[in-house]
């Protein structure tokens, strides 16, 4: 890289690499925060198209800037001083939210060779650290002193914990598949063609179980249940005002991004290209578009997906929530498990 | 064995109900959309002919109306919205008797004199004009009613030295 050759000429080694890393921190931030905010832009706006309205459409052409002025608006906001709680967790919890989504989303690969880290258990650590979210939910929830705020993240604790197995399990899928669990590799599996065609049908079950476990870890759309507004006013982040409510909102915007991002790069081929097997011309025209397109586009056509579902379904009770993913998701998952084991055997 | 097949089946059919509210979301999305930019597009909306939005009296050039002043529409009225005040105006004929005598005749005849309207009162129902026997009050889709006053909305419908409209007599 440029960038790096000229650092190390000015400066040595040991501070060349932690200006590249303080560089790179800055640039993930940047995205982090200006995807947040195209993210909340597109919901609305979907959403309004869902309900036969237009959406925002007074700030700036089409109402382009509407997330900005949010933003604005929120980071003037006063952040009210909550009696008897616990002030340090309090505080603590949306910091932990934020870095569980952060981490995550560093760890994605936008592009052919835009990719922070590349471990070789890529898919678990994502797992992993994604996961990290749920306790800063329950802090949230607990150091609040609230009831409502206490149930909903008692909720989502119950439901993120639930969720997250069959998440994992149709990972597994293709960690199967591809027999790596390094996110490069995966892609680079995909060239001849997508994981969600090459797999066959336990792919698309696995893509399918993915999408729905991976909407309900978001909180979101039929499974929004731990942030029930009728009932838990809005769930564990009742209490939080200002920017750390902003975290909270970012942080799910966010998480959503992630899911689908996760989505796209392990059953849609990442940042990689449509190739068809034989195809040569249709294949090098696919190669053209850049990768970042690629990725980027994969991502929103999931995301859109989730907008889909959450403007489609009621929201379910507890119970249904649970039965759906003890008794529904992951023995499907489960047996999907099996059915990929053999595809790959046979 | 029955309870597993229809575990199994309830899976299946819950998919493709899931599947047939996404269909009409979908449908939903691509509708054209219903949000009235007011402002914006004020004078460029063309309303329905059924809108109500101002009850008027419709006149002809002759400054001629087709109100009788029977008053159907002040009892219909529920709330007292229309006071049909009527004034008696005598006419004076001359009649030609089988005699030859010219004898004049003077008739007394219902018309109307004023017709109120409260507009702040009105709930728009139409029952005035469905019980309107000549058709002679209509709505018509002008609905900036906004004012600063009251008074300004007590609006009178019929026209000054207006009259009933006279009937070809054929």
């Amino acid at each position: 890289m440029q960038i790096d050759k000229i650092l190390r000429i000015y400066l040595g080694d040991t501070w060349a690499l932690i200006t590249e890393f303080v560089l790179i921190g800055v640039a993930l931030l940047a995205v982090y925060a200006t995807l947040a905010l195209i993210l909340i832009y597109a919901e609305r706006k979907i959403c309004g198209f869902f309900q036969c309205r237009l959406g925002p459409n007074r700030v700036g052409k089409w109402g382009i800037l509407q997330s900005v002025a949010d933003m604005v608006k929120i980071l003037l906001k006063e952040l009210i001083h909550i009696n008897r709680a616990d002030h340090f967790l309090f505080r603590l919890a949306s910091f932990v939210i934020i870095a569980a989504s952060i981490c995550t989303f560093a760890a994605l690969p936008f592009a052919d060779g835009a990719h922070v880290i590349d471990f070789n258990i890529g898919i678990f650590y994502l797992m992993a650290v994604s996961s990290l979210g749920v306790v800063g939910i329950l802090m949230a929830g607990w150091s609040s002193n609230s009831k409502y705020t206490m149930i909903g993240a008692m909720r989502s604790g119950a439901q993120l914990i639930s969720y997250e197995i069959s998440a994992g399990l149709s990972l597994l899928v293709i960690v199967i598949l591809s027999g790596t669990m390094q996110i490069s590799e995966i892609v680079a599996q995909q060239s001849e063609m997508w994981f969600i065609f090459k797999g066959h049908i336990p792919a698309c079950l696995a893509f399918l179980t993915y999408l729905i476990a991976g909407h309900a870890e978001t909180n979101r759309g039929p499974f929004d249940l731990p942030e029930a507004e009728s009932e838990l006013t809005a769930g564990y982040h009742t209490e939080y005002s200002g920017i750390r409510f902003g975290f909270f909102y970012l942080a799910e915007y966010l998480n959503m991004f992630i899911i689908a991002g996760i989505a796209s790069t392990m059953f849609l081929g990442g940042w990689m290209p449509l190739h068809i097997p034989g195809w040569d011309l249709f294949n090098n025209t696919m190669d053209y578009i850049p990768s970042v397109v690629w990725f980027f586009g994969k991502t929103f056509f999931c995301i859109f997906l989730a907008l889909w579902v959450r403007w489609s379904f009621p929201r379910l009770r507890i119970d249904q929530l649970l039965n759906l993913e003890w008794k529904i998701l992951m023995p499907i998952c489960l047996i999907n498990l099996i059915l990929m084991t053999l595809v790959v055997v046979l | 064995m029955k309870k597993e097949f229809g575990y199994i089946r309830e899976i299946f059919t819950g998919s493709y109900r899931l599947l047939q509210g996404m269909y009409i979301t979908f449908l939903n999305m691509i509708r054209p959309k219903v949000t009235q930019q007011y402002p914006e597009n004020r004078g460029k909306k063309i309303y329905p002919e059924r809108f109500r939005g101002l009850l008027t009296m419709p006149h002809n050039e002759q400054n001629q109306h087709k109100c009788t002043a029977c008053g159907i529409c002040m009892i219909n009225c529920p709330n007292g919205t229309i006071n049909v005040i009527s004034k008696t105006v005598e006419t004076v004929t001359n009649t030609t008797t089988p005699e030859g005598e010219i004898k004049s005749v003077t008739k007394s005849k219902k018309a109307l004199d004023k017709y109120m309207y409260d507009l702040g009162s009105c709930i728009f129902c139409a029952l005035c004009t469905s019980s309107c026997p000549q058709d002679a009050i209509e709505w018509t889709n002008a609905f900036e009613h906004s004012v600063f006053t009251r008074d300004k909305l007590f609006k009178q419908l019929n026209r000054e030295g207006s009259e009933l409209i006279t009937k070809n007599k054929e």
